[in-house]
């Protein structure tokens, strides 16, 4: 790619102070934003869609015109039978997920948070060993382990219980590389030999000192975690086969798999949906000013 | 990993010459304490990675026999070599599977990674309005999971529900998205969806670390915008544009809820059109647990294989 500089050398830039670190002319602001509109058009469309086809009726939503309201508004009646439907399960699914996601991220956080600092702060026998092993970790595919998994889980008799969801979850190999290349770089030798010389214990020296500094890392780690376990779909298919204990993933799948013989399905399906991705794309606009740093301060050189 | 080479440096000596009983003590606690540190986390790995994988390993060069016409007189395993590897890469139907998830990958990862490199710069171009909304409005796919991302695109895939199969049709074009040989390529469109938004925020966040000289620095010289991105902002963001392929390559042979999901709607997707989908088919359907488990070892042996290839090739690129 040849660049052309003369195509978009600023060319009203002589009267403005040089305060932004460029500035362009109008023309250039209006294509490429023009291109950032076509593109949020792709991302939000099927959202849009689901959000007008779970105000119609079984009827009209085979009837009309997918990307626009029928006459007929339900909303509220399809919501209400989402919630209804089999005694309240999509409620349960929900509560799952949150119950699966909220534990399995905090507590996978503060394990990872607990290895990687002392990862990164003792050198010991074995240190390298297990940091070699946890990066394998996060390479090998979390399908590959899902199976064998369930066959020992089975001999133990969790197969199928919450903890089977909720153990694997604890983990989080990521995690811990992050939590030490972090702690590396951020968590200050002399501090921790001032909490000694304080007569701080080692753990206590952890909770106080390294947490507070690694906070910024435990964030992030948290976050990855609680969203790779909500969008978890093969170890809880995998491993669950009462449907009470679903998490939503698994649940919602369960009922558009009935949608080809009971067309009410469809109807249940996008409620769901809808109720399912509302409160996540709000998480998503909110928590991802959090997301800005950490996920590569593991990949920065 | 540069590192590594750290950890060295971080060594706490933390003896103090006053007091030698005290420092004795604590000599030992700074033994222990990076174990008691690690204990739960290395439980934990050791119970949901290490063991599964010596396990699928075991029990992928192991062979069940049953005796009796049901099994009822005893079930013998003894060692099988490498036979169910052998059966995993006779069946016709596994190979397809990974020809069709490798075909897949070699034009979806580098789509996916122009697509959420060029967001990304143009967001970061300050030319870009409200990037704000923008970067939230890219983003939030990635929080709908896979399932859910695949049964709302499955609805405007499916004709009589789509609006877009509508219109085609109203126009006179006859659109399938549920057909043998595009149905591939709708399941891309929704891997696309779901994480371009993720990888552009990992490729922002490197942008951000770009110190603000070196963009003066080549205001100053008179580059263009396009300049700029091509001789300064991707060589330096070369590390993002790695990791982010290296996970997609690992997710392109995972595949699974996505196909497993479509198979409602598209009959086109069998209960093998990706290699998870066959192990989990072999497992479940045909309750033969060891050839699932070589095809499971098969899928991480060619995830290690793609990424380290990957990995490979862009140091030798760089130095």
């Amino acid at each position: 790619m040849t660049a052309t500089p003369t195509l978009s050398r600023p060319q009203s830039v002589a009267g403005e102070p040089p305060v932004t670190r460029r500035r362009r002319p109008g023309s250039t602001t209006i294509l490429v934003t023009g291109l950032l509109v076509v593109a949020a058009l792709y991302f939000l469309v099927p959202v849009y869609w689901v959000v007008v086809a779970a105000t119609k009726t079984s009827g009209d939503l085979f009837a009309t015109n997918g990307f626009l309201f029928a006459p007929n508004f339900v909303l509220w009646d399809n919501l209400a039978n989402v919630l209804s439907y089999g005694d309240g399960v999509f409620v349960r699914w929900f509560l799952n997920s949150i119950l699966y996601a909220g534990v399995g991220a905090l507590a996978a956080t503060y394990f990872a948070a607990a290895g990687g600092y002392a990862l990164a702060k003792y050198n010991f026998r074995g240190n390298s060993l297990i940091f070699g092993l946890v990066l394998g970790g996060v390479l090998v595919p979390g399908t590959a382990t899902a199976l064998p998994l369930f066959l020992f889980f089975s001999q133990l008799g969790i197969a199928n219980t919450y903890w089977s969801v909720l153990l694997p979850s604890l983990v989080s190999p990521f995690g811990l590389f992050l939590c030490r290349v972090y702690a590396q770089a951020t968590v200050d030798p002399a501090l921790l030999e001032a909490a000694r010389i304080d007569g701080a214990g080692e753990l206590r020296i952890f909770h106080s000192v390294g947490l507070r500094v690694l906070t910024p890392a435990l964030v992030t780690v948290f976050l990855f975690q609680l969203v790779g376990i909500w969008n978890n779909y093969f170890l809880p298919l995998v491993m669950l086969s009462d449907s009470k204990l679903f998490p939503i993933t698994v649940g919602l799948n369960n009922w558009l798999s009935q949608a080809d013989r009971l067309p009410e399905f469809y109807q249940l399906t996008t409620g769901g949906v809808l109720l399912s991705v509302i409160p996540l794309a709000i998480a998503m606009i909110v928590l991802q000013r959090f997301w800005r740093g950490g996920l590569t301060e593991g990949a920065v050189k | 990993m540069s590192a590594t080479a750290d950890t060295a440096q971080a060594h706490p000596s933390a003896v103090q010459r006053e007091g030698r009983g005290r420092a004795r003590q604590q000599r030992s606690a700074v033994t222990r304490a990076p174990w008691i540190l690690l204990a739960p986390f290395l439980a934990l790995f050791a119970l949901t990675f290490i063991f599964p994988i010596i396990a699928a390993v075991g029990s992928s060069f192991t062979k069940v026999t049953r005796s009796g016409l049901f099994g009822e007189t005893g079930v013998h395993s003894g060692f099988a070599g490498f036979e169910n590897y052998a059966r995993a890469l006779g069946d016709g139907s596994f190979l397809a599977s990974i020809g069709r998830v490798l075909l897949f990958g070699v034009v979806q990862v580098p789509v996916m990674i122009a697509l959420c490199t060029v967001l990304a710069l143009l967001l970061e171009s300050a030319s870009a309005k409200w990037p704000g909304f923008f970067r939230a409005a890219y983003f939030m796919p990635y929080g709908v999971p896979g399932v859910i991302a695949t049964i709302l695109w499955s609805f405007l895939y499916v004709p009589g529900l789509s609006p877009i199969v509508d219109a085609a049709t109203s126009v006179g074009l006859n659109v399938n998205f549920l057909g043998p040989d595009t149905v591939l390529w709708s399941i891309a469109n929704i891997v696309t969806w779901s994480y371009t938004g993720y990888n552009m925020l990992i490729v922002i966040a490197q942008l951000k670390s770009i110190p603000g000289e070196i963009y003066e620095a080549a205001r100053v010289d008179g580059a263009g915008p396009f300049r700029v991105a091509w001789t300064i902002q991707l060589p330096l963001i070369r590390p993002a544009l790695v990791l982010t392929t290296v996970f997609s390559i690992i997710g392109t042979l995972q595949l699974f809820a996505e196909a497993q999901v479509l198979q409602t709607v598209a009959p086109a997707v069998d209960s093998q059109y990706t290699p998870n989908l066959s192990a989990y088919t072999t497992a479940f359907a045909y309750n033969d647990y060891n050839v699932a488990a070589a095809q499971a070892v098969l899928i991480a042996l060619a995830a290690f294989i793609l990424s380290f290839t990957f990995l490979r090739f862009t140091n030798r690129k760089s130095s």
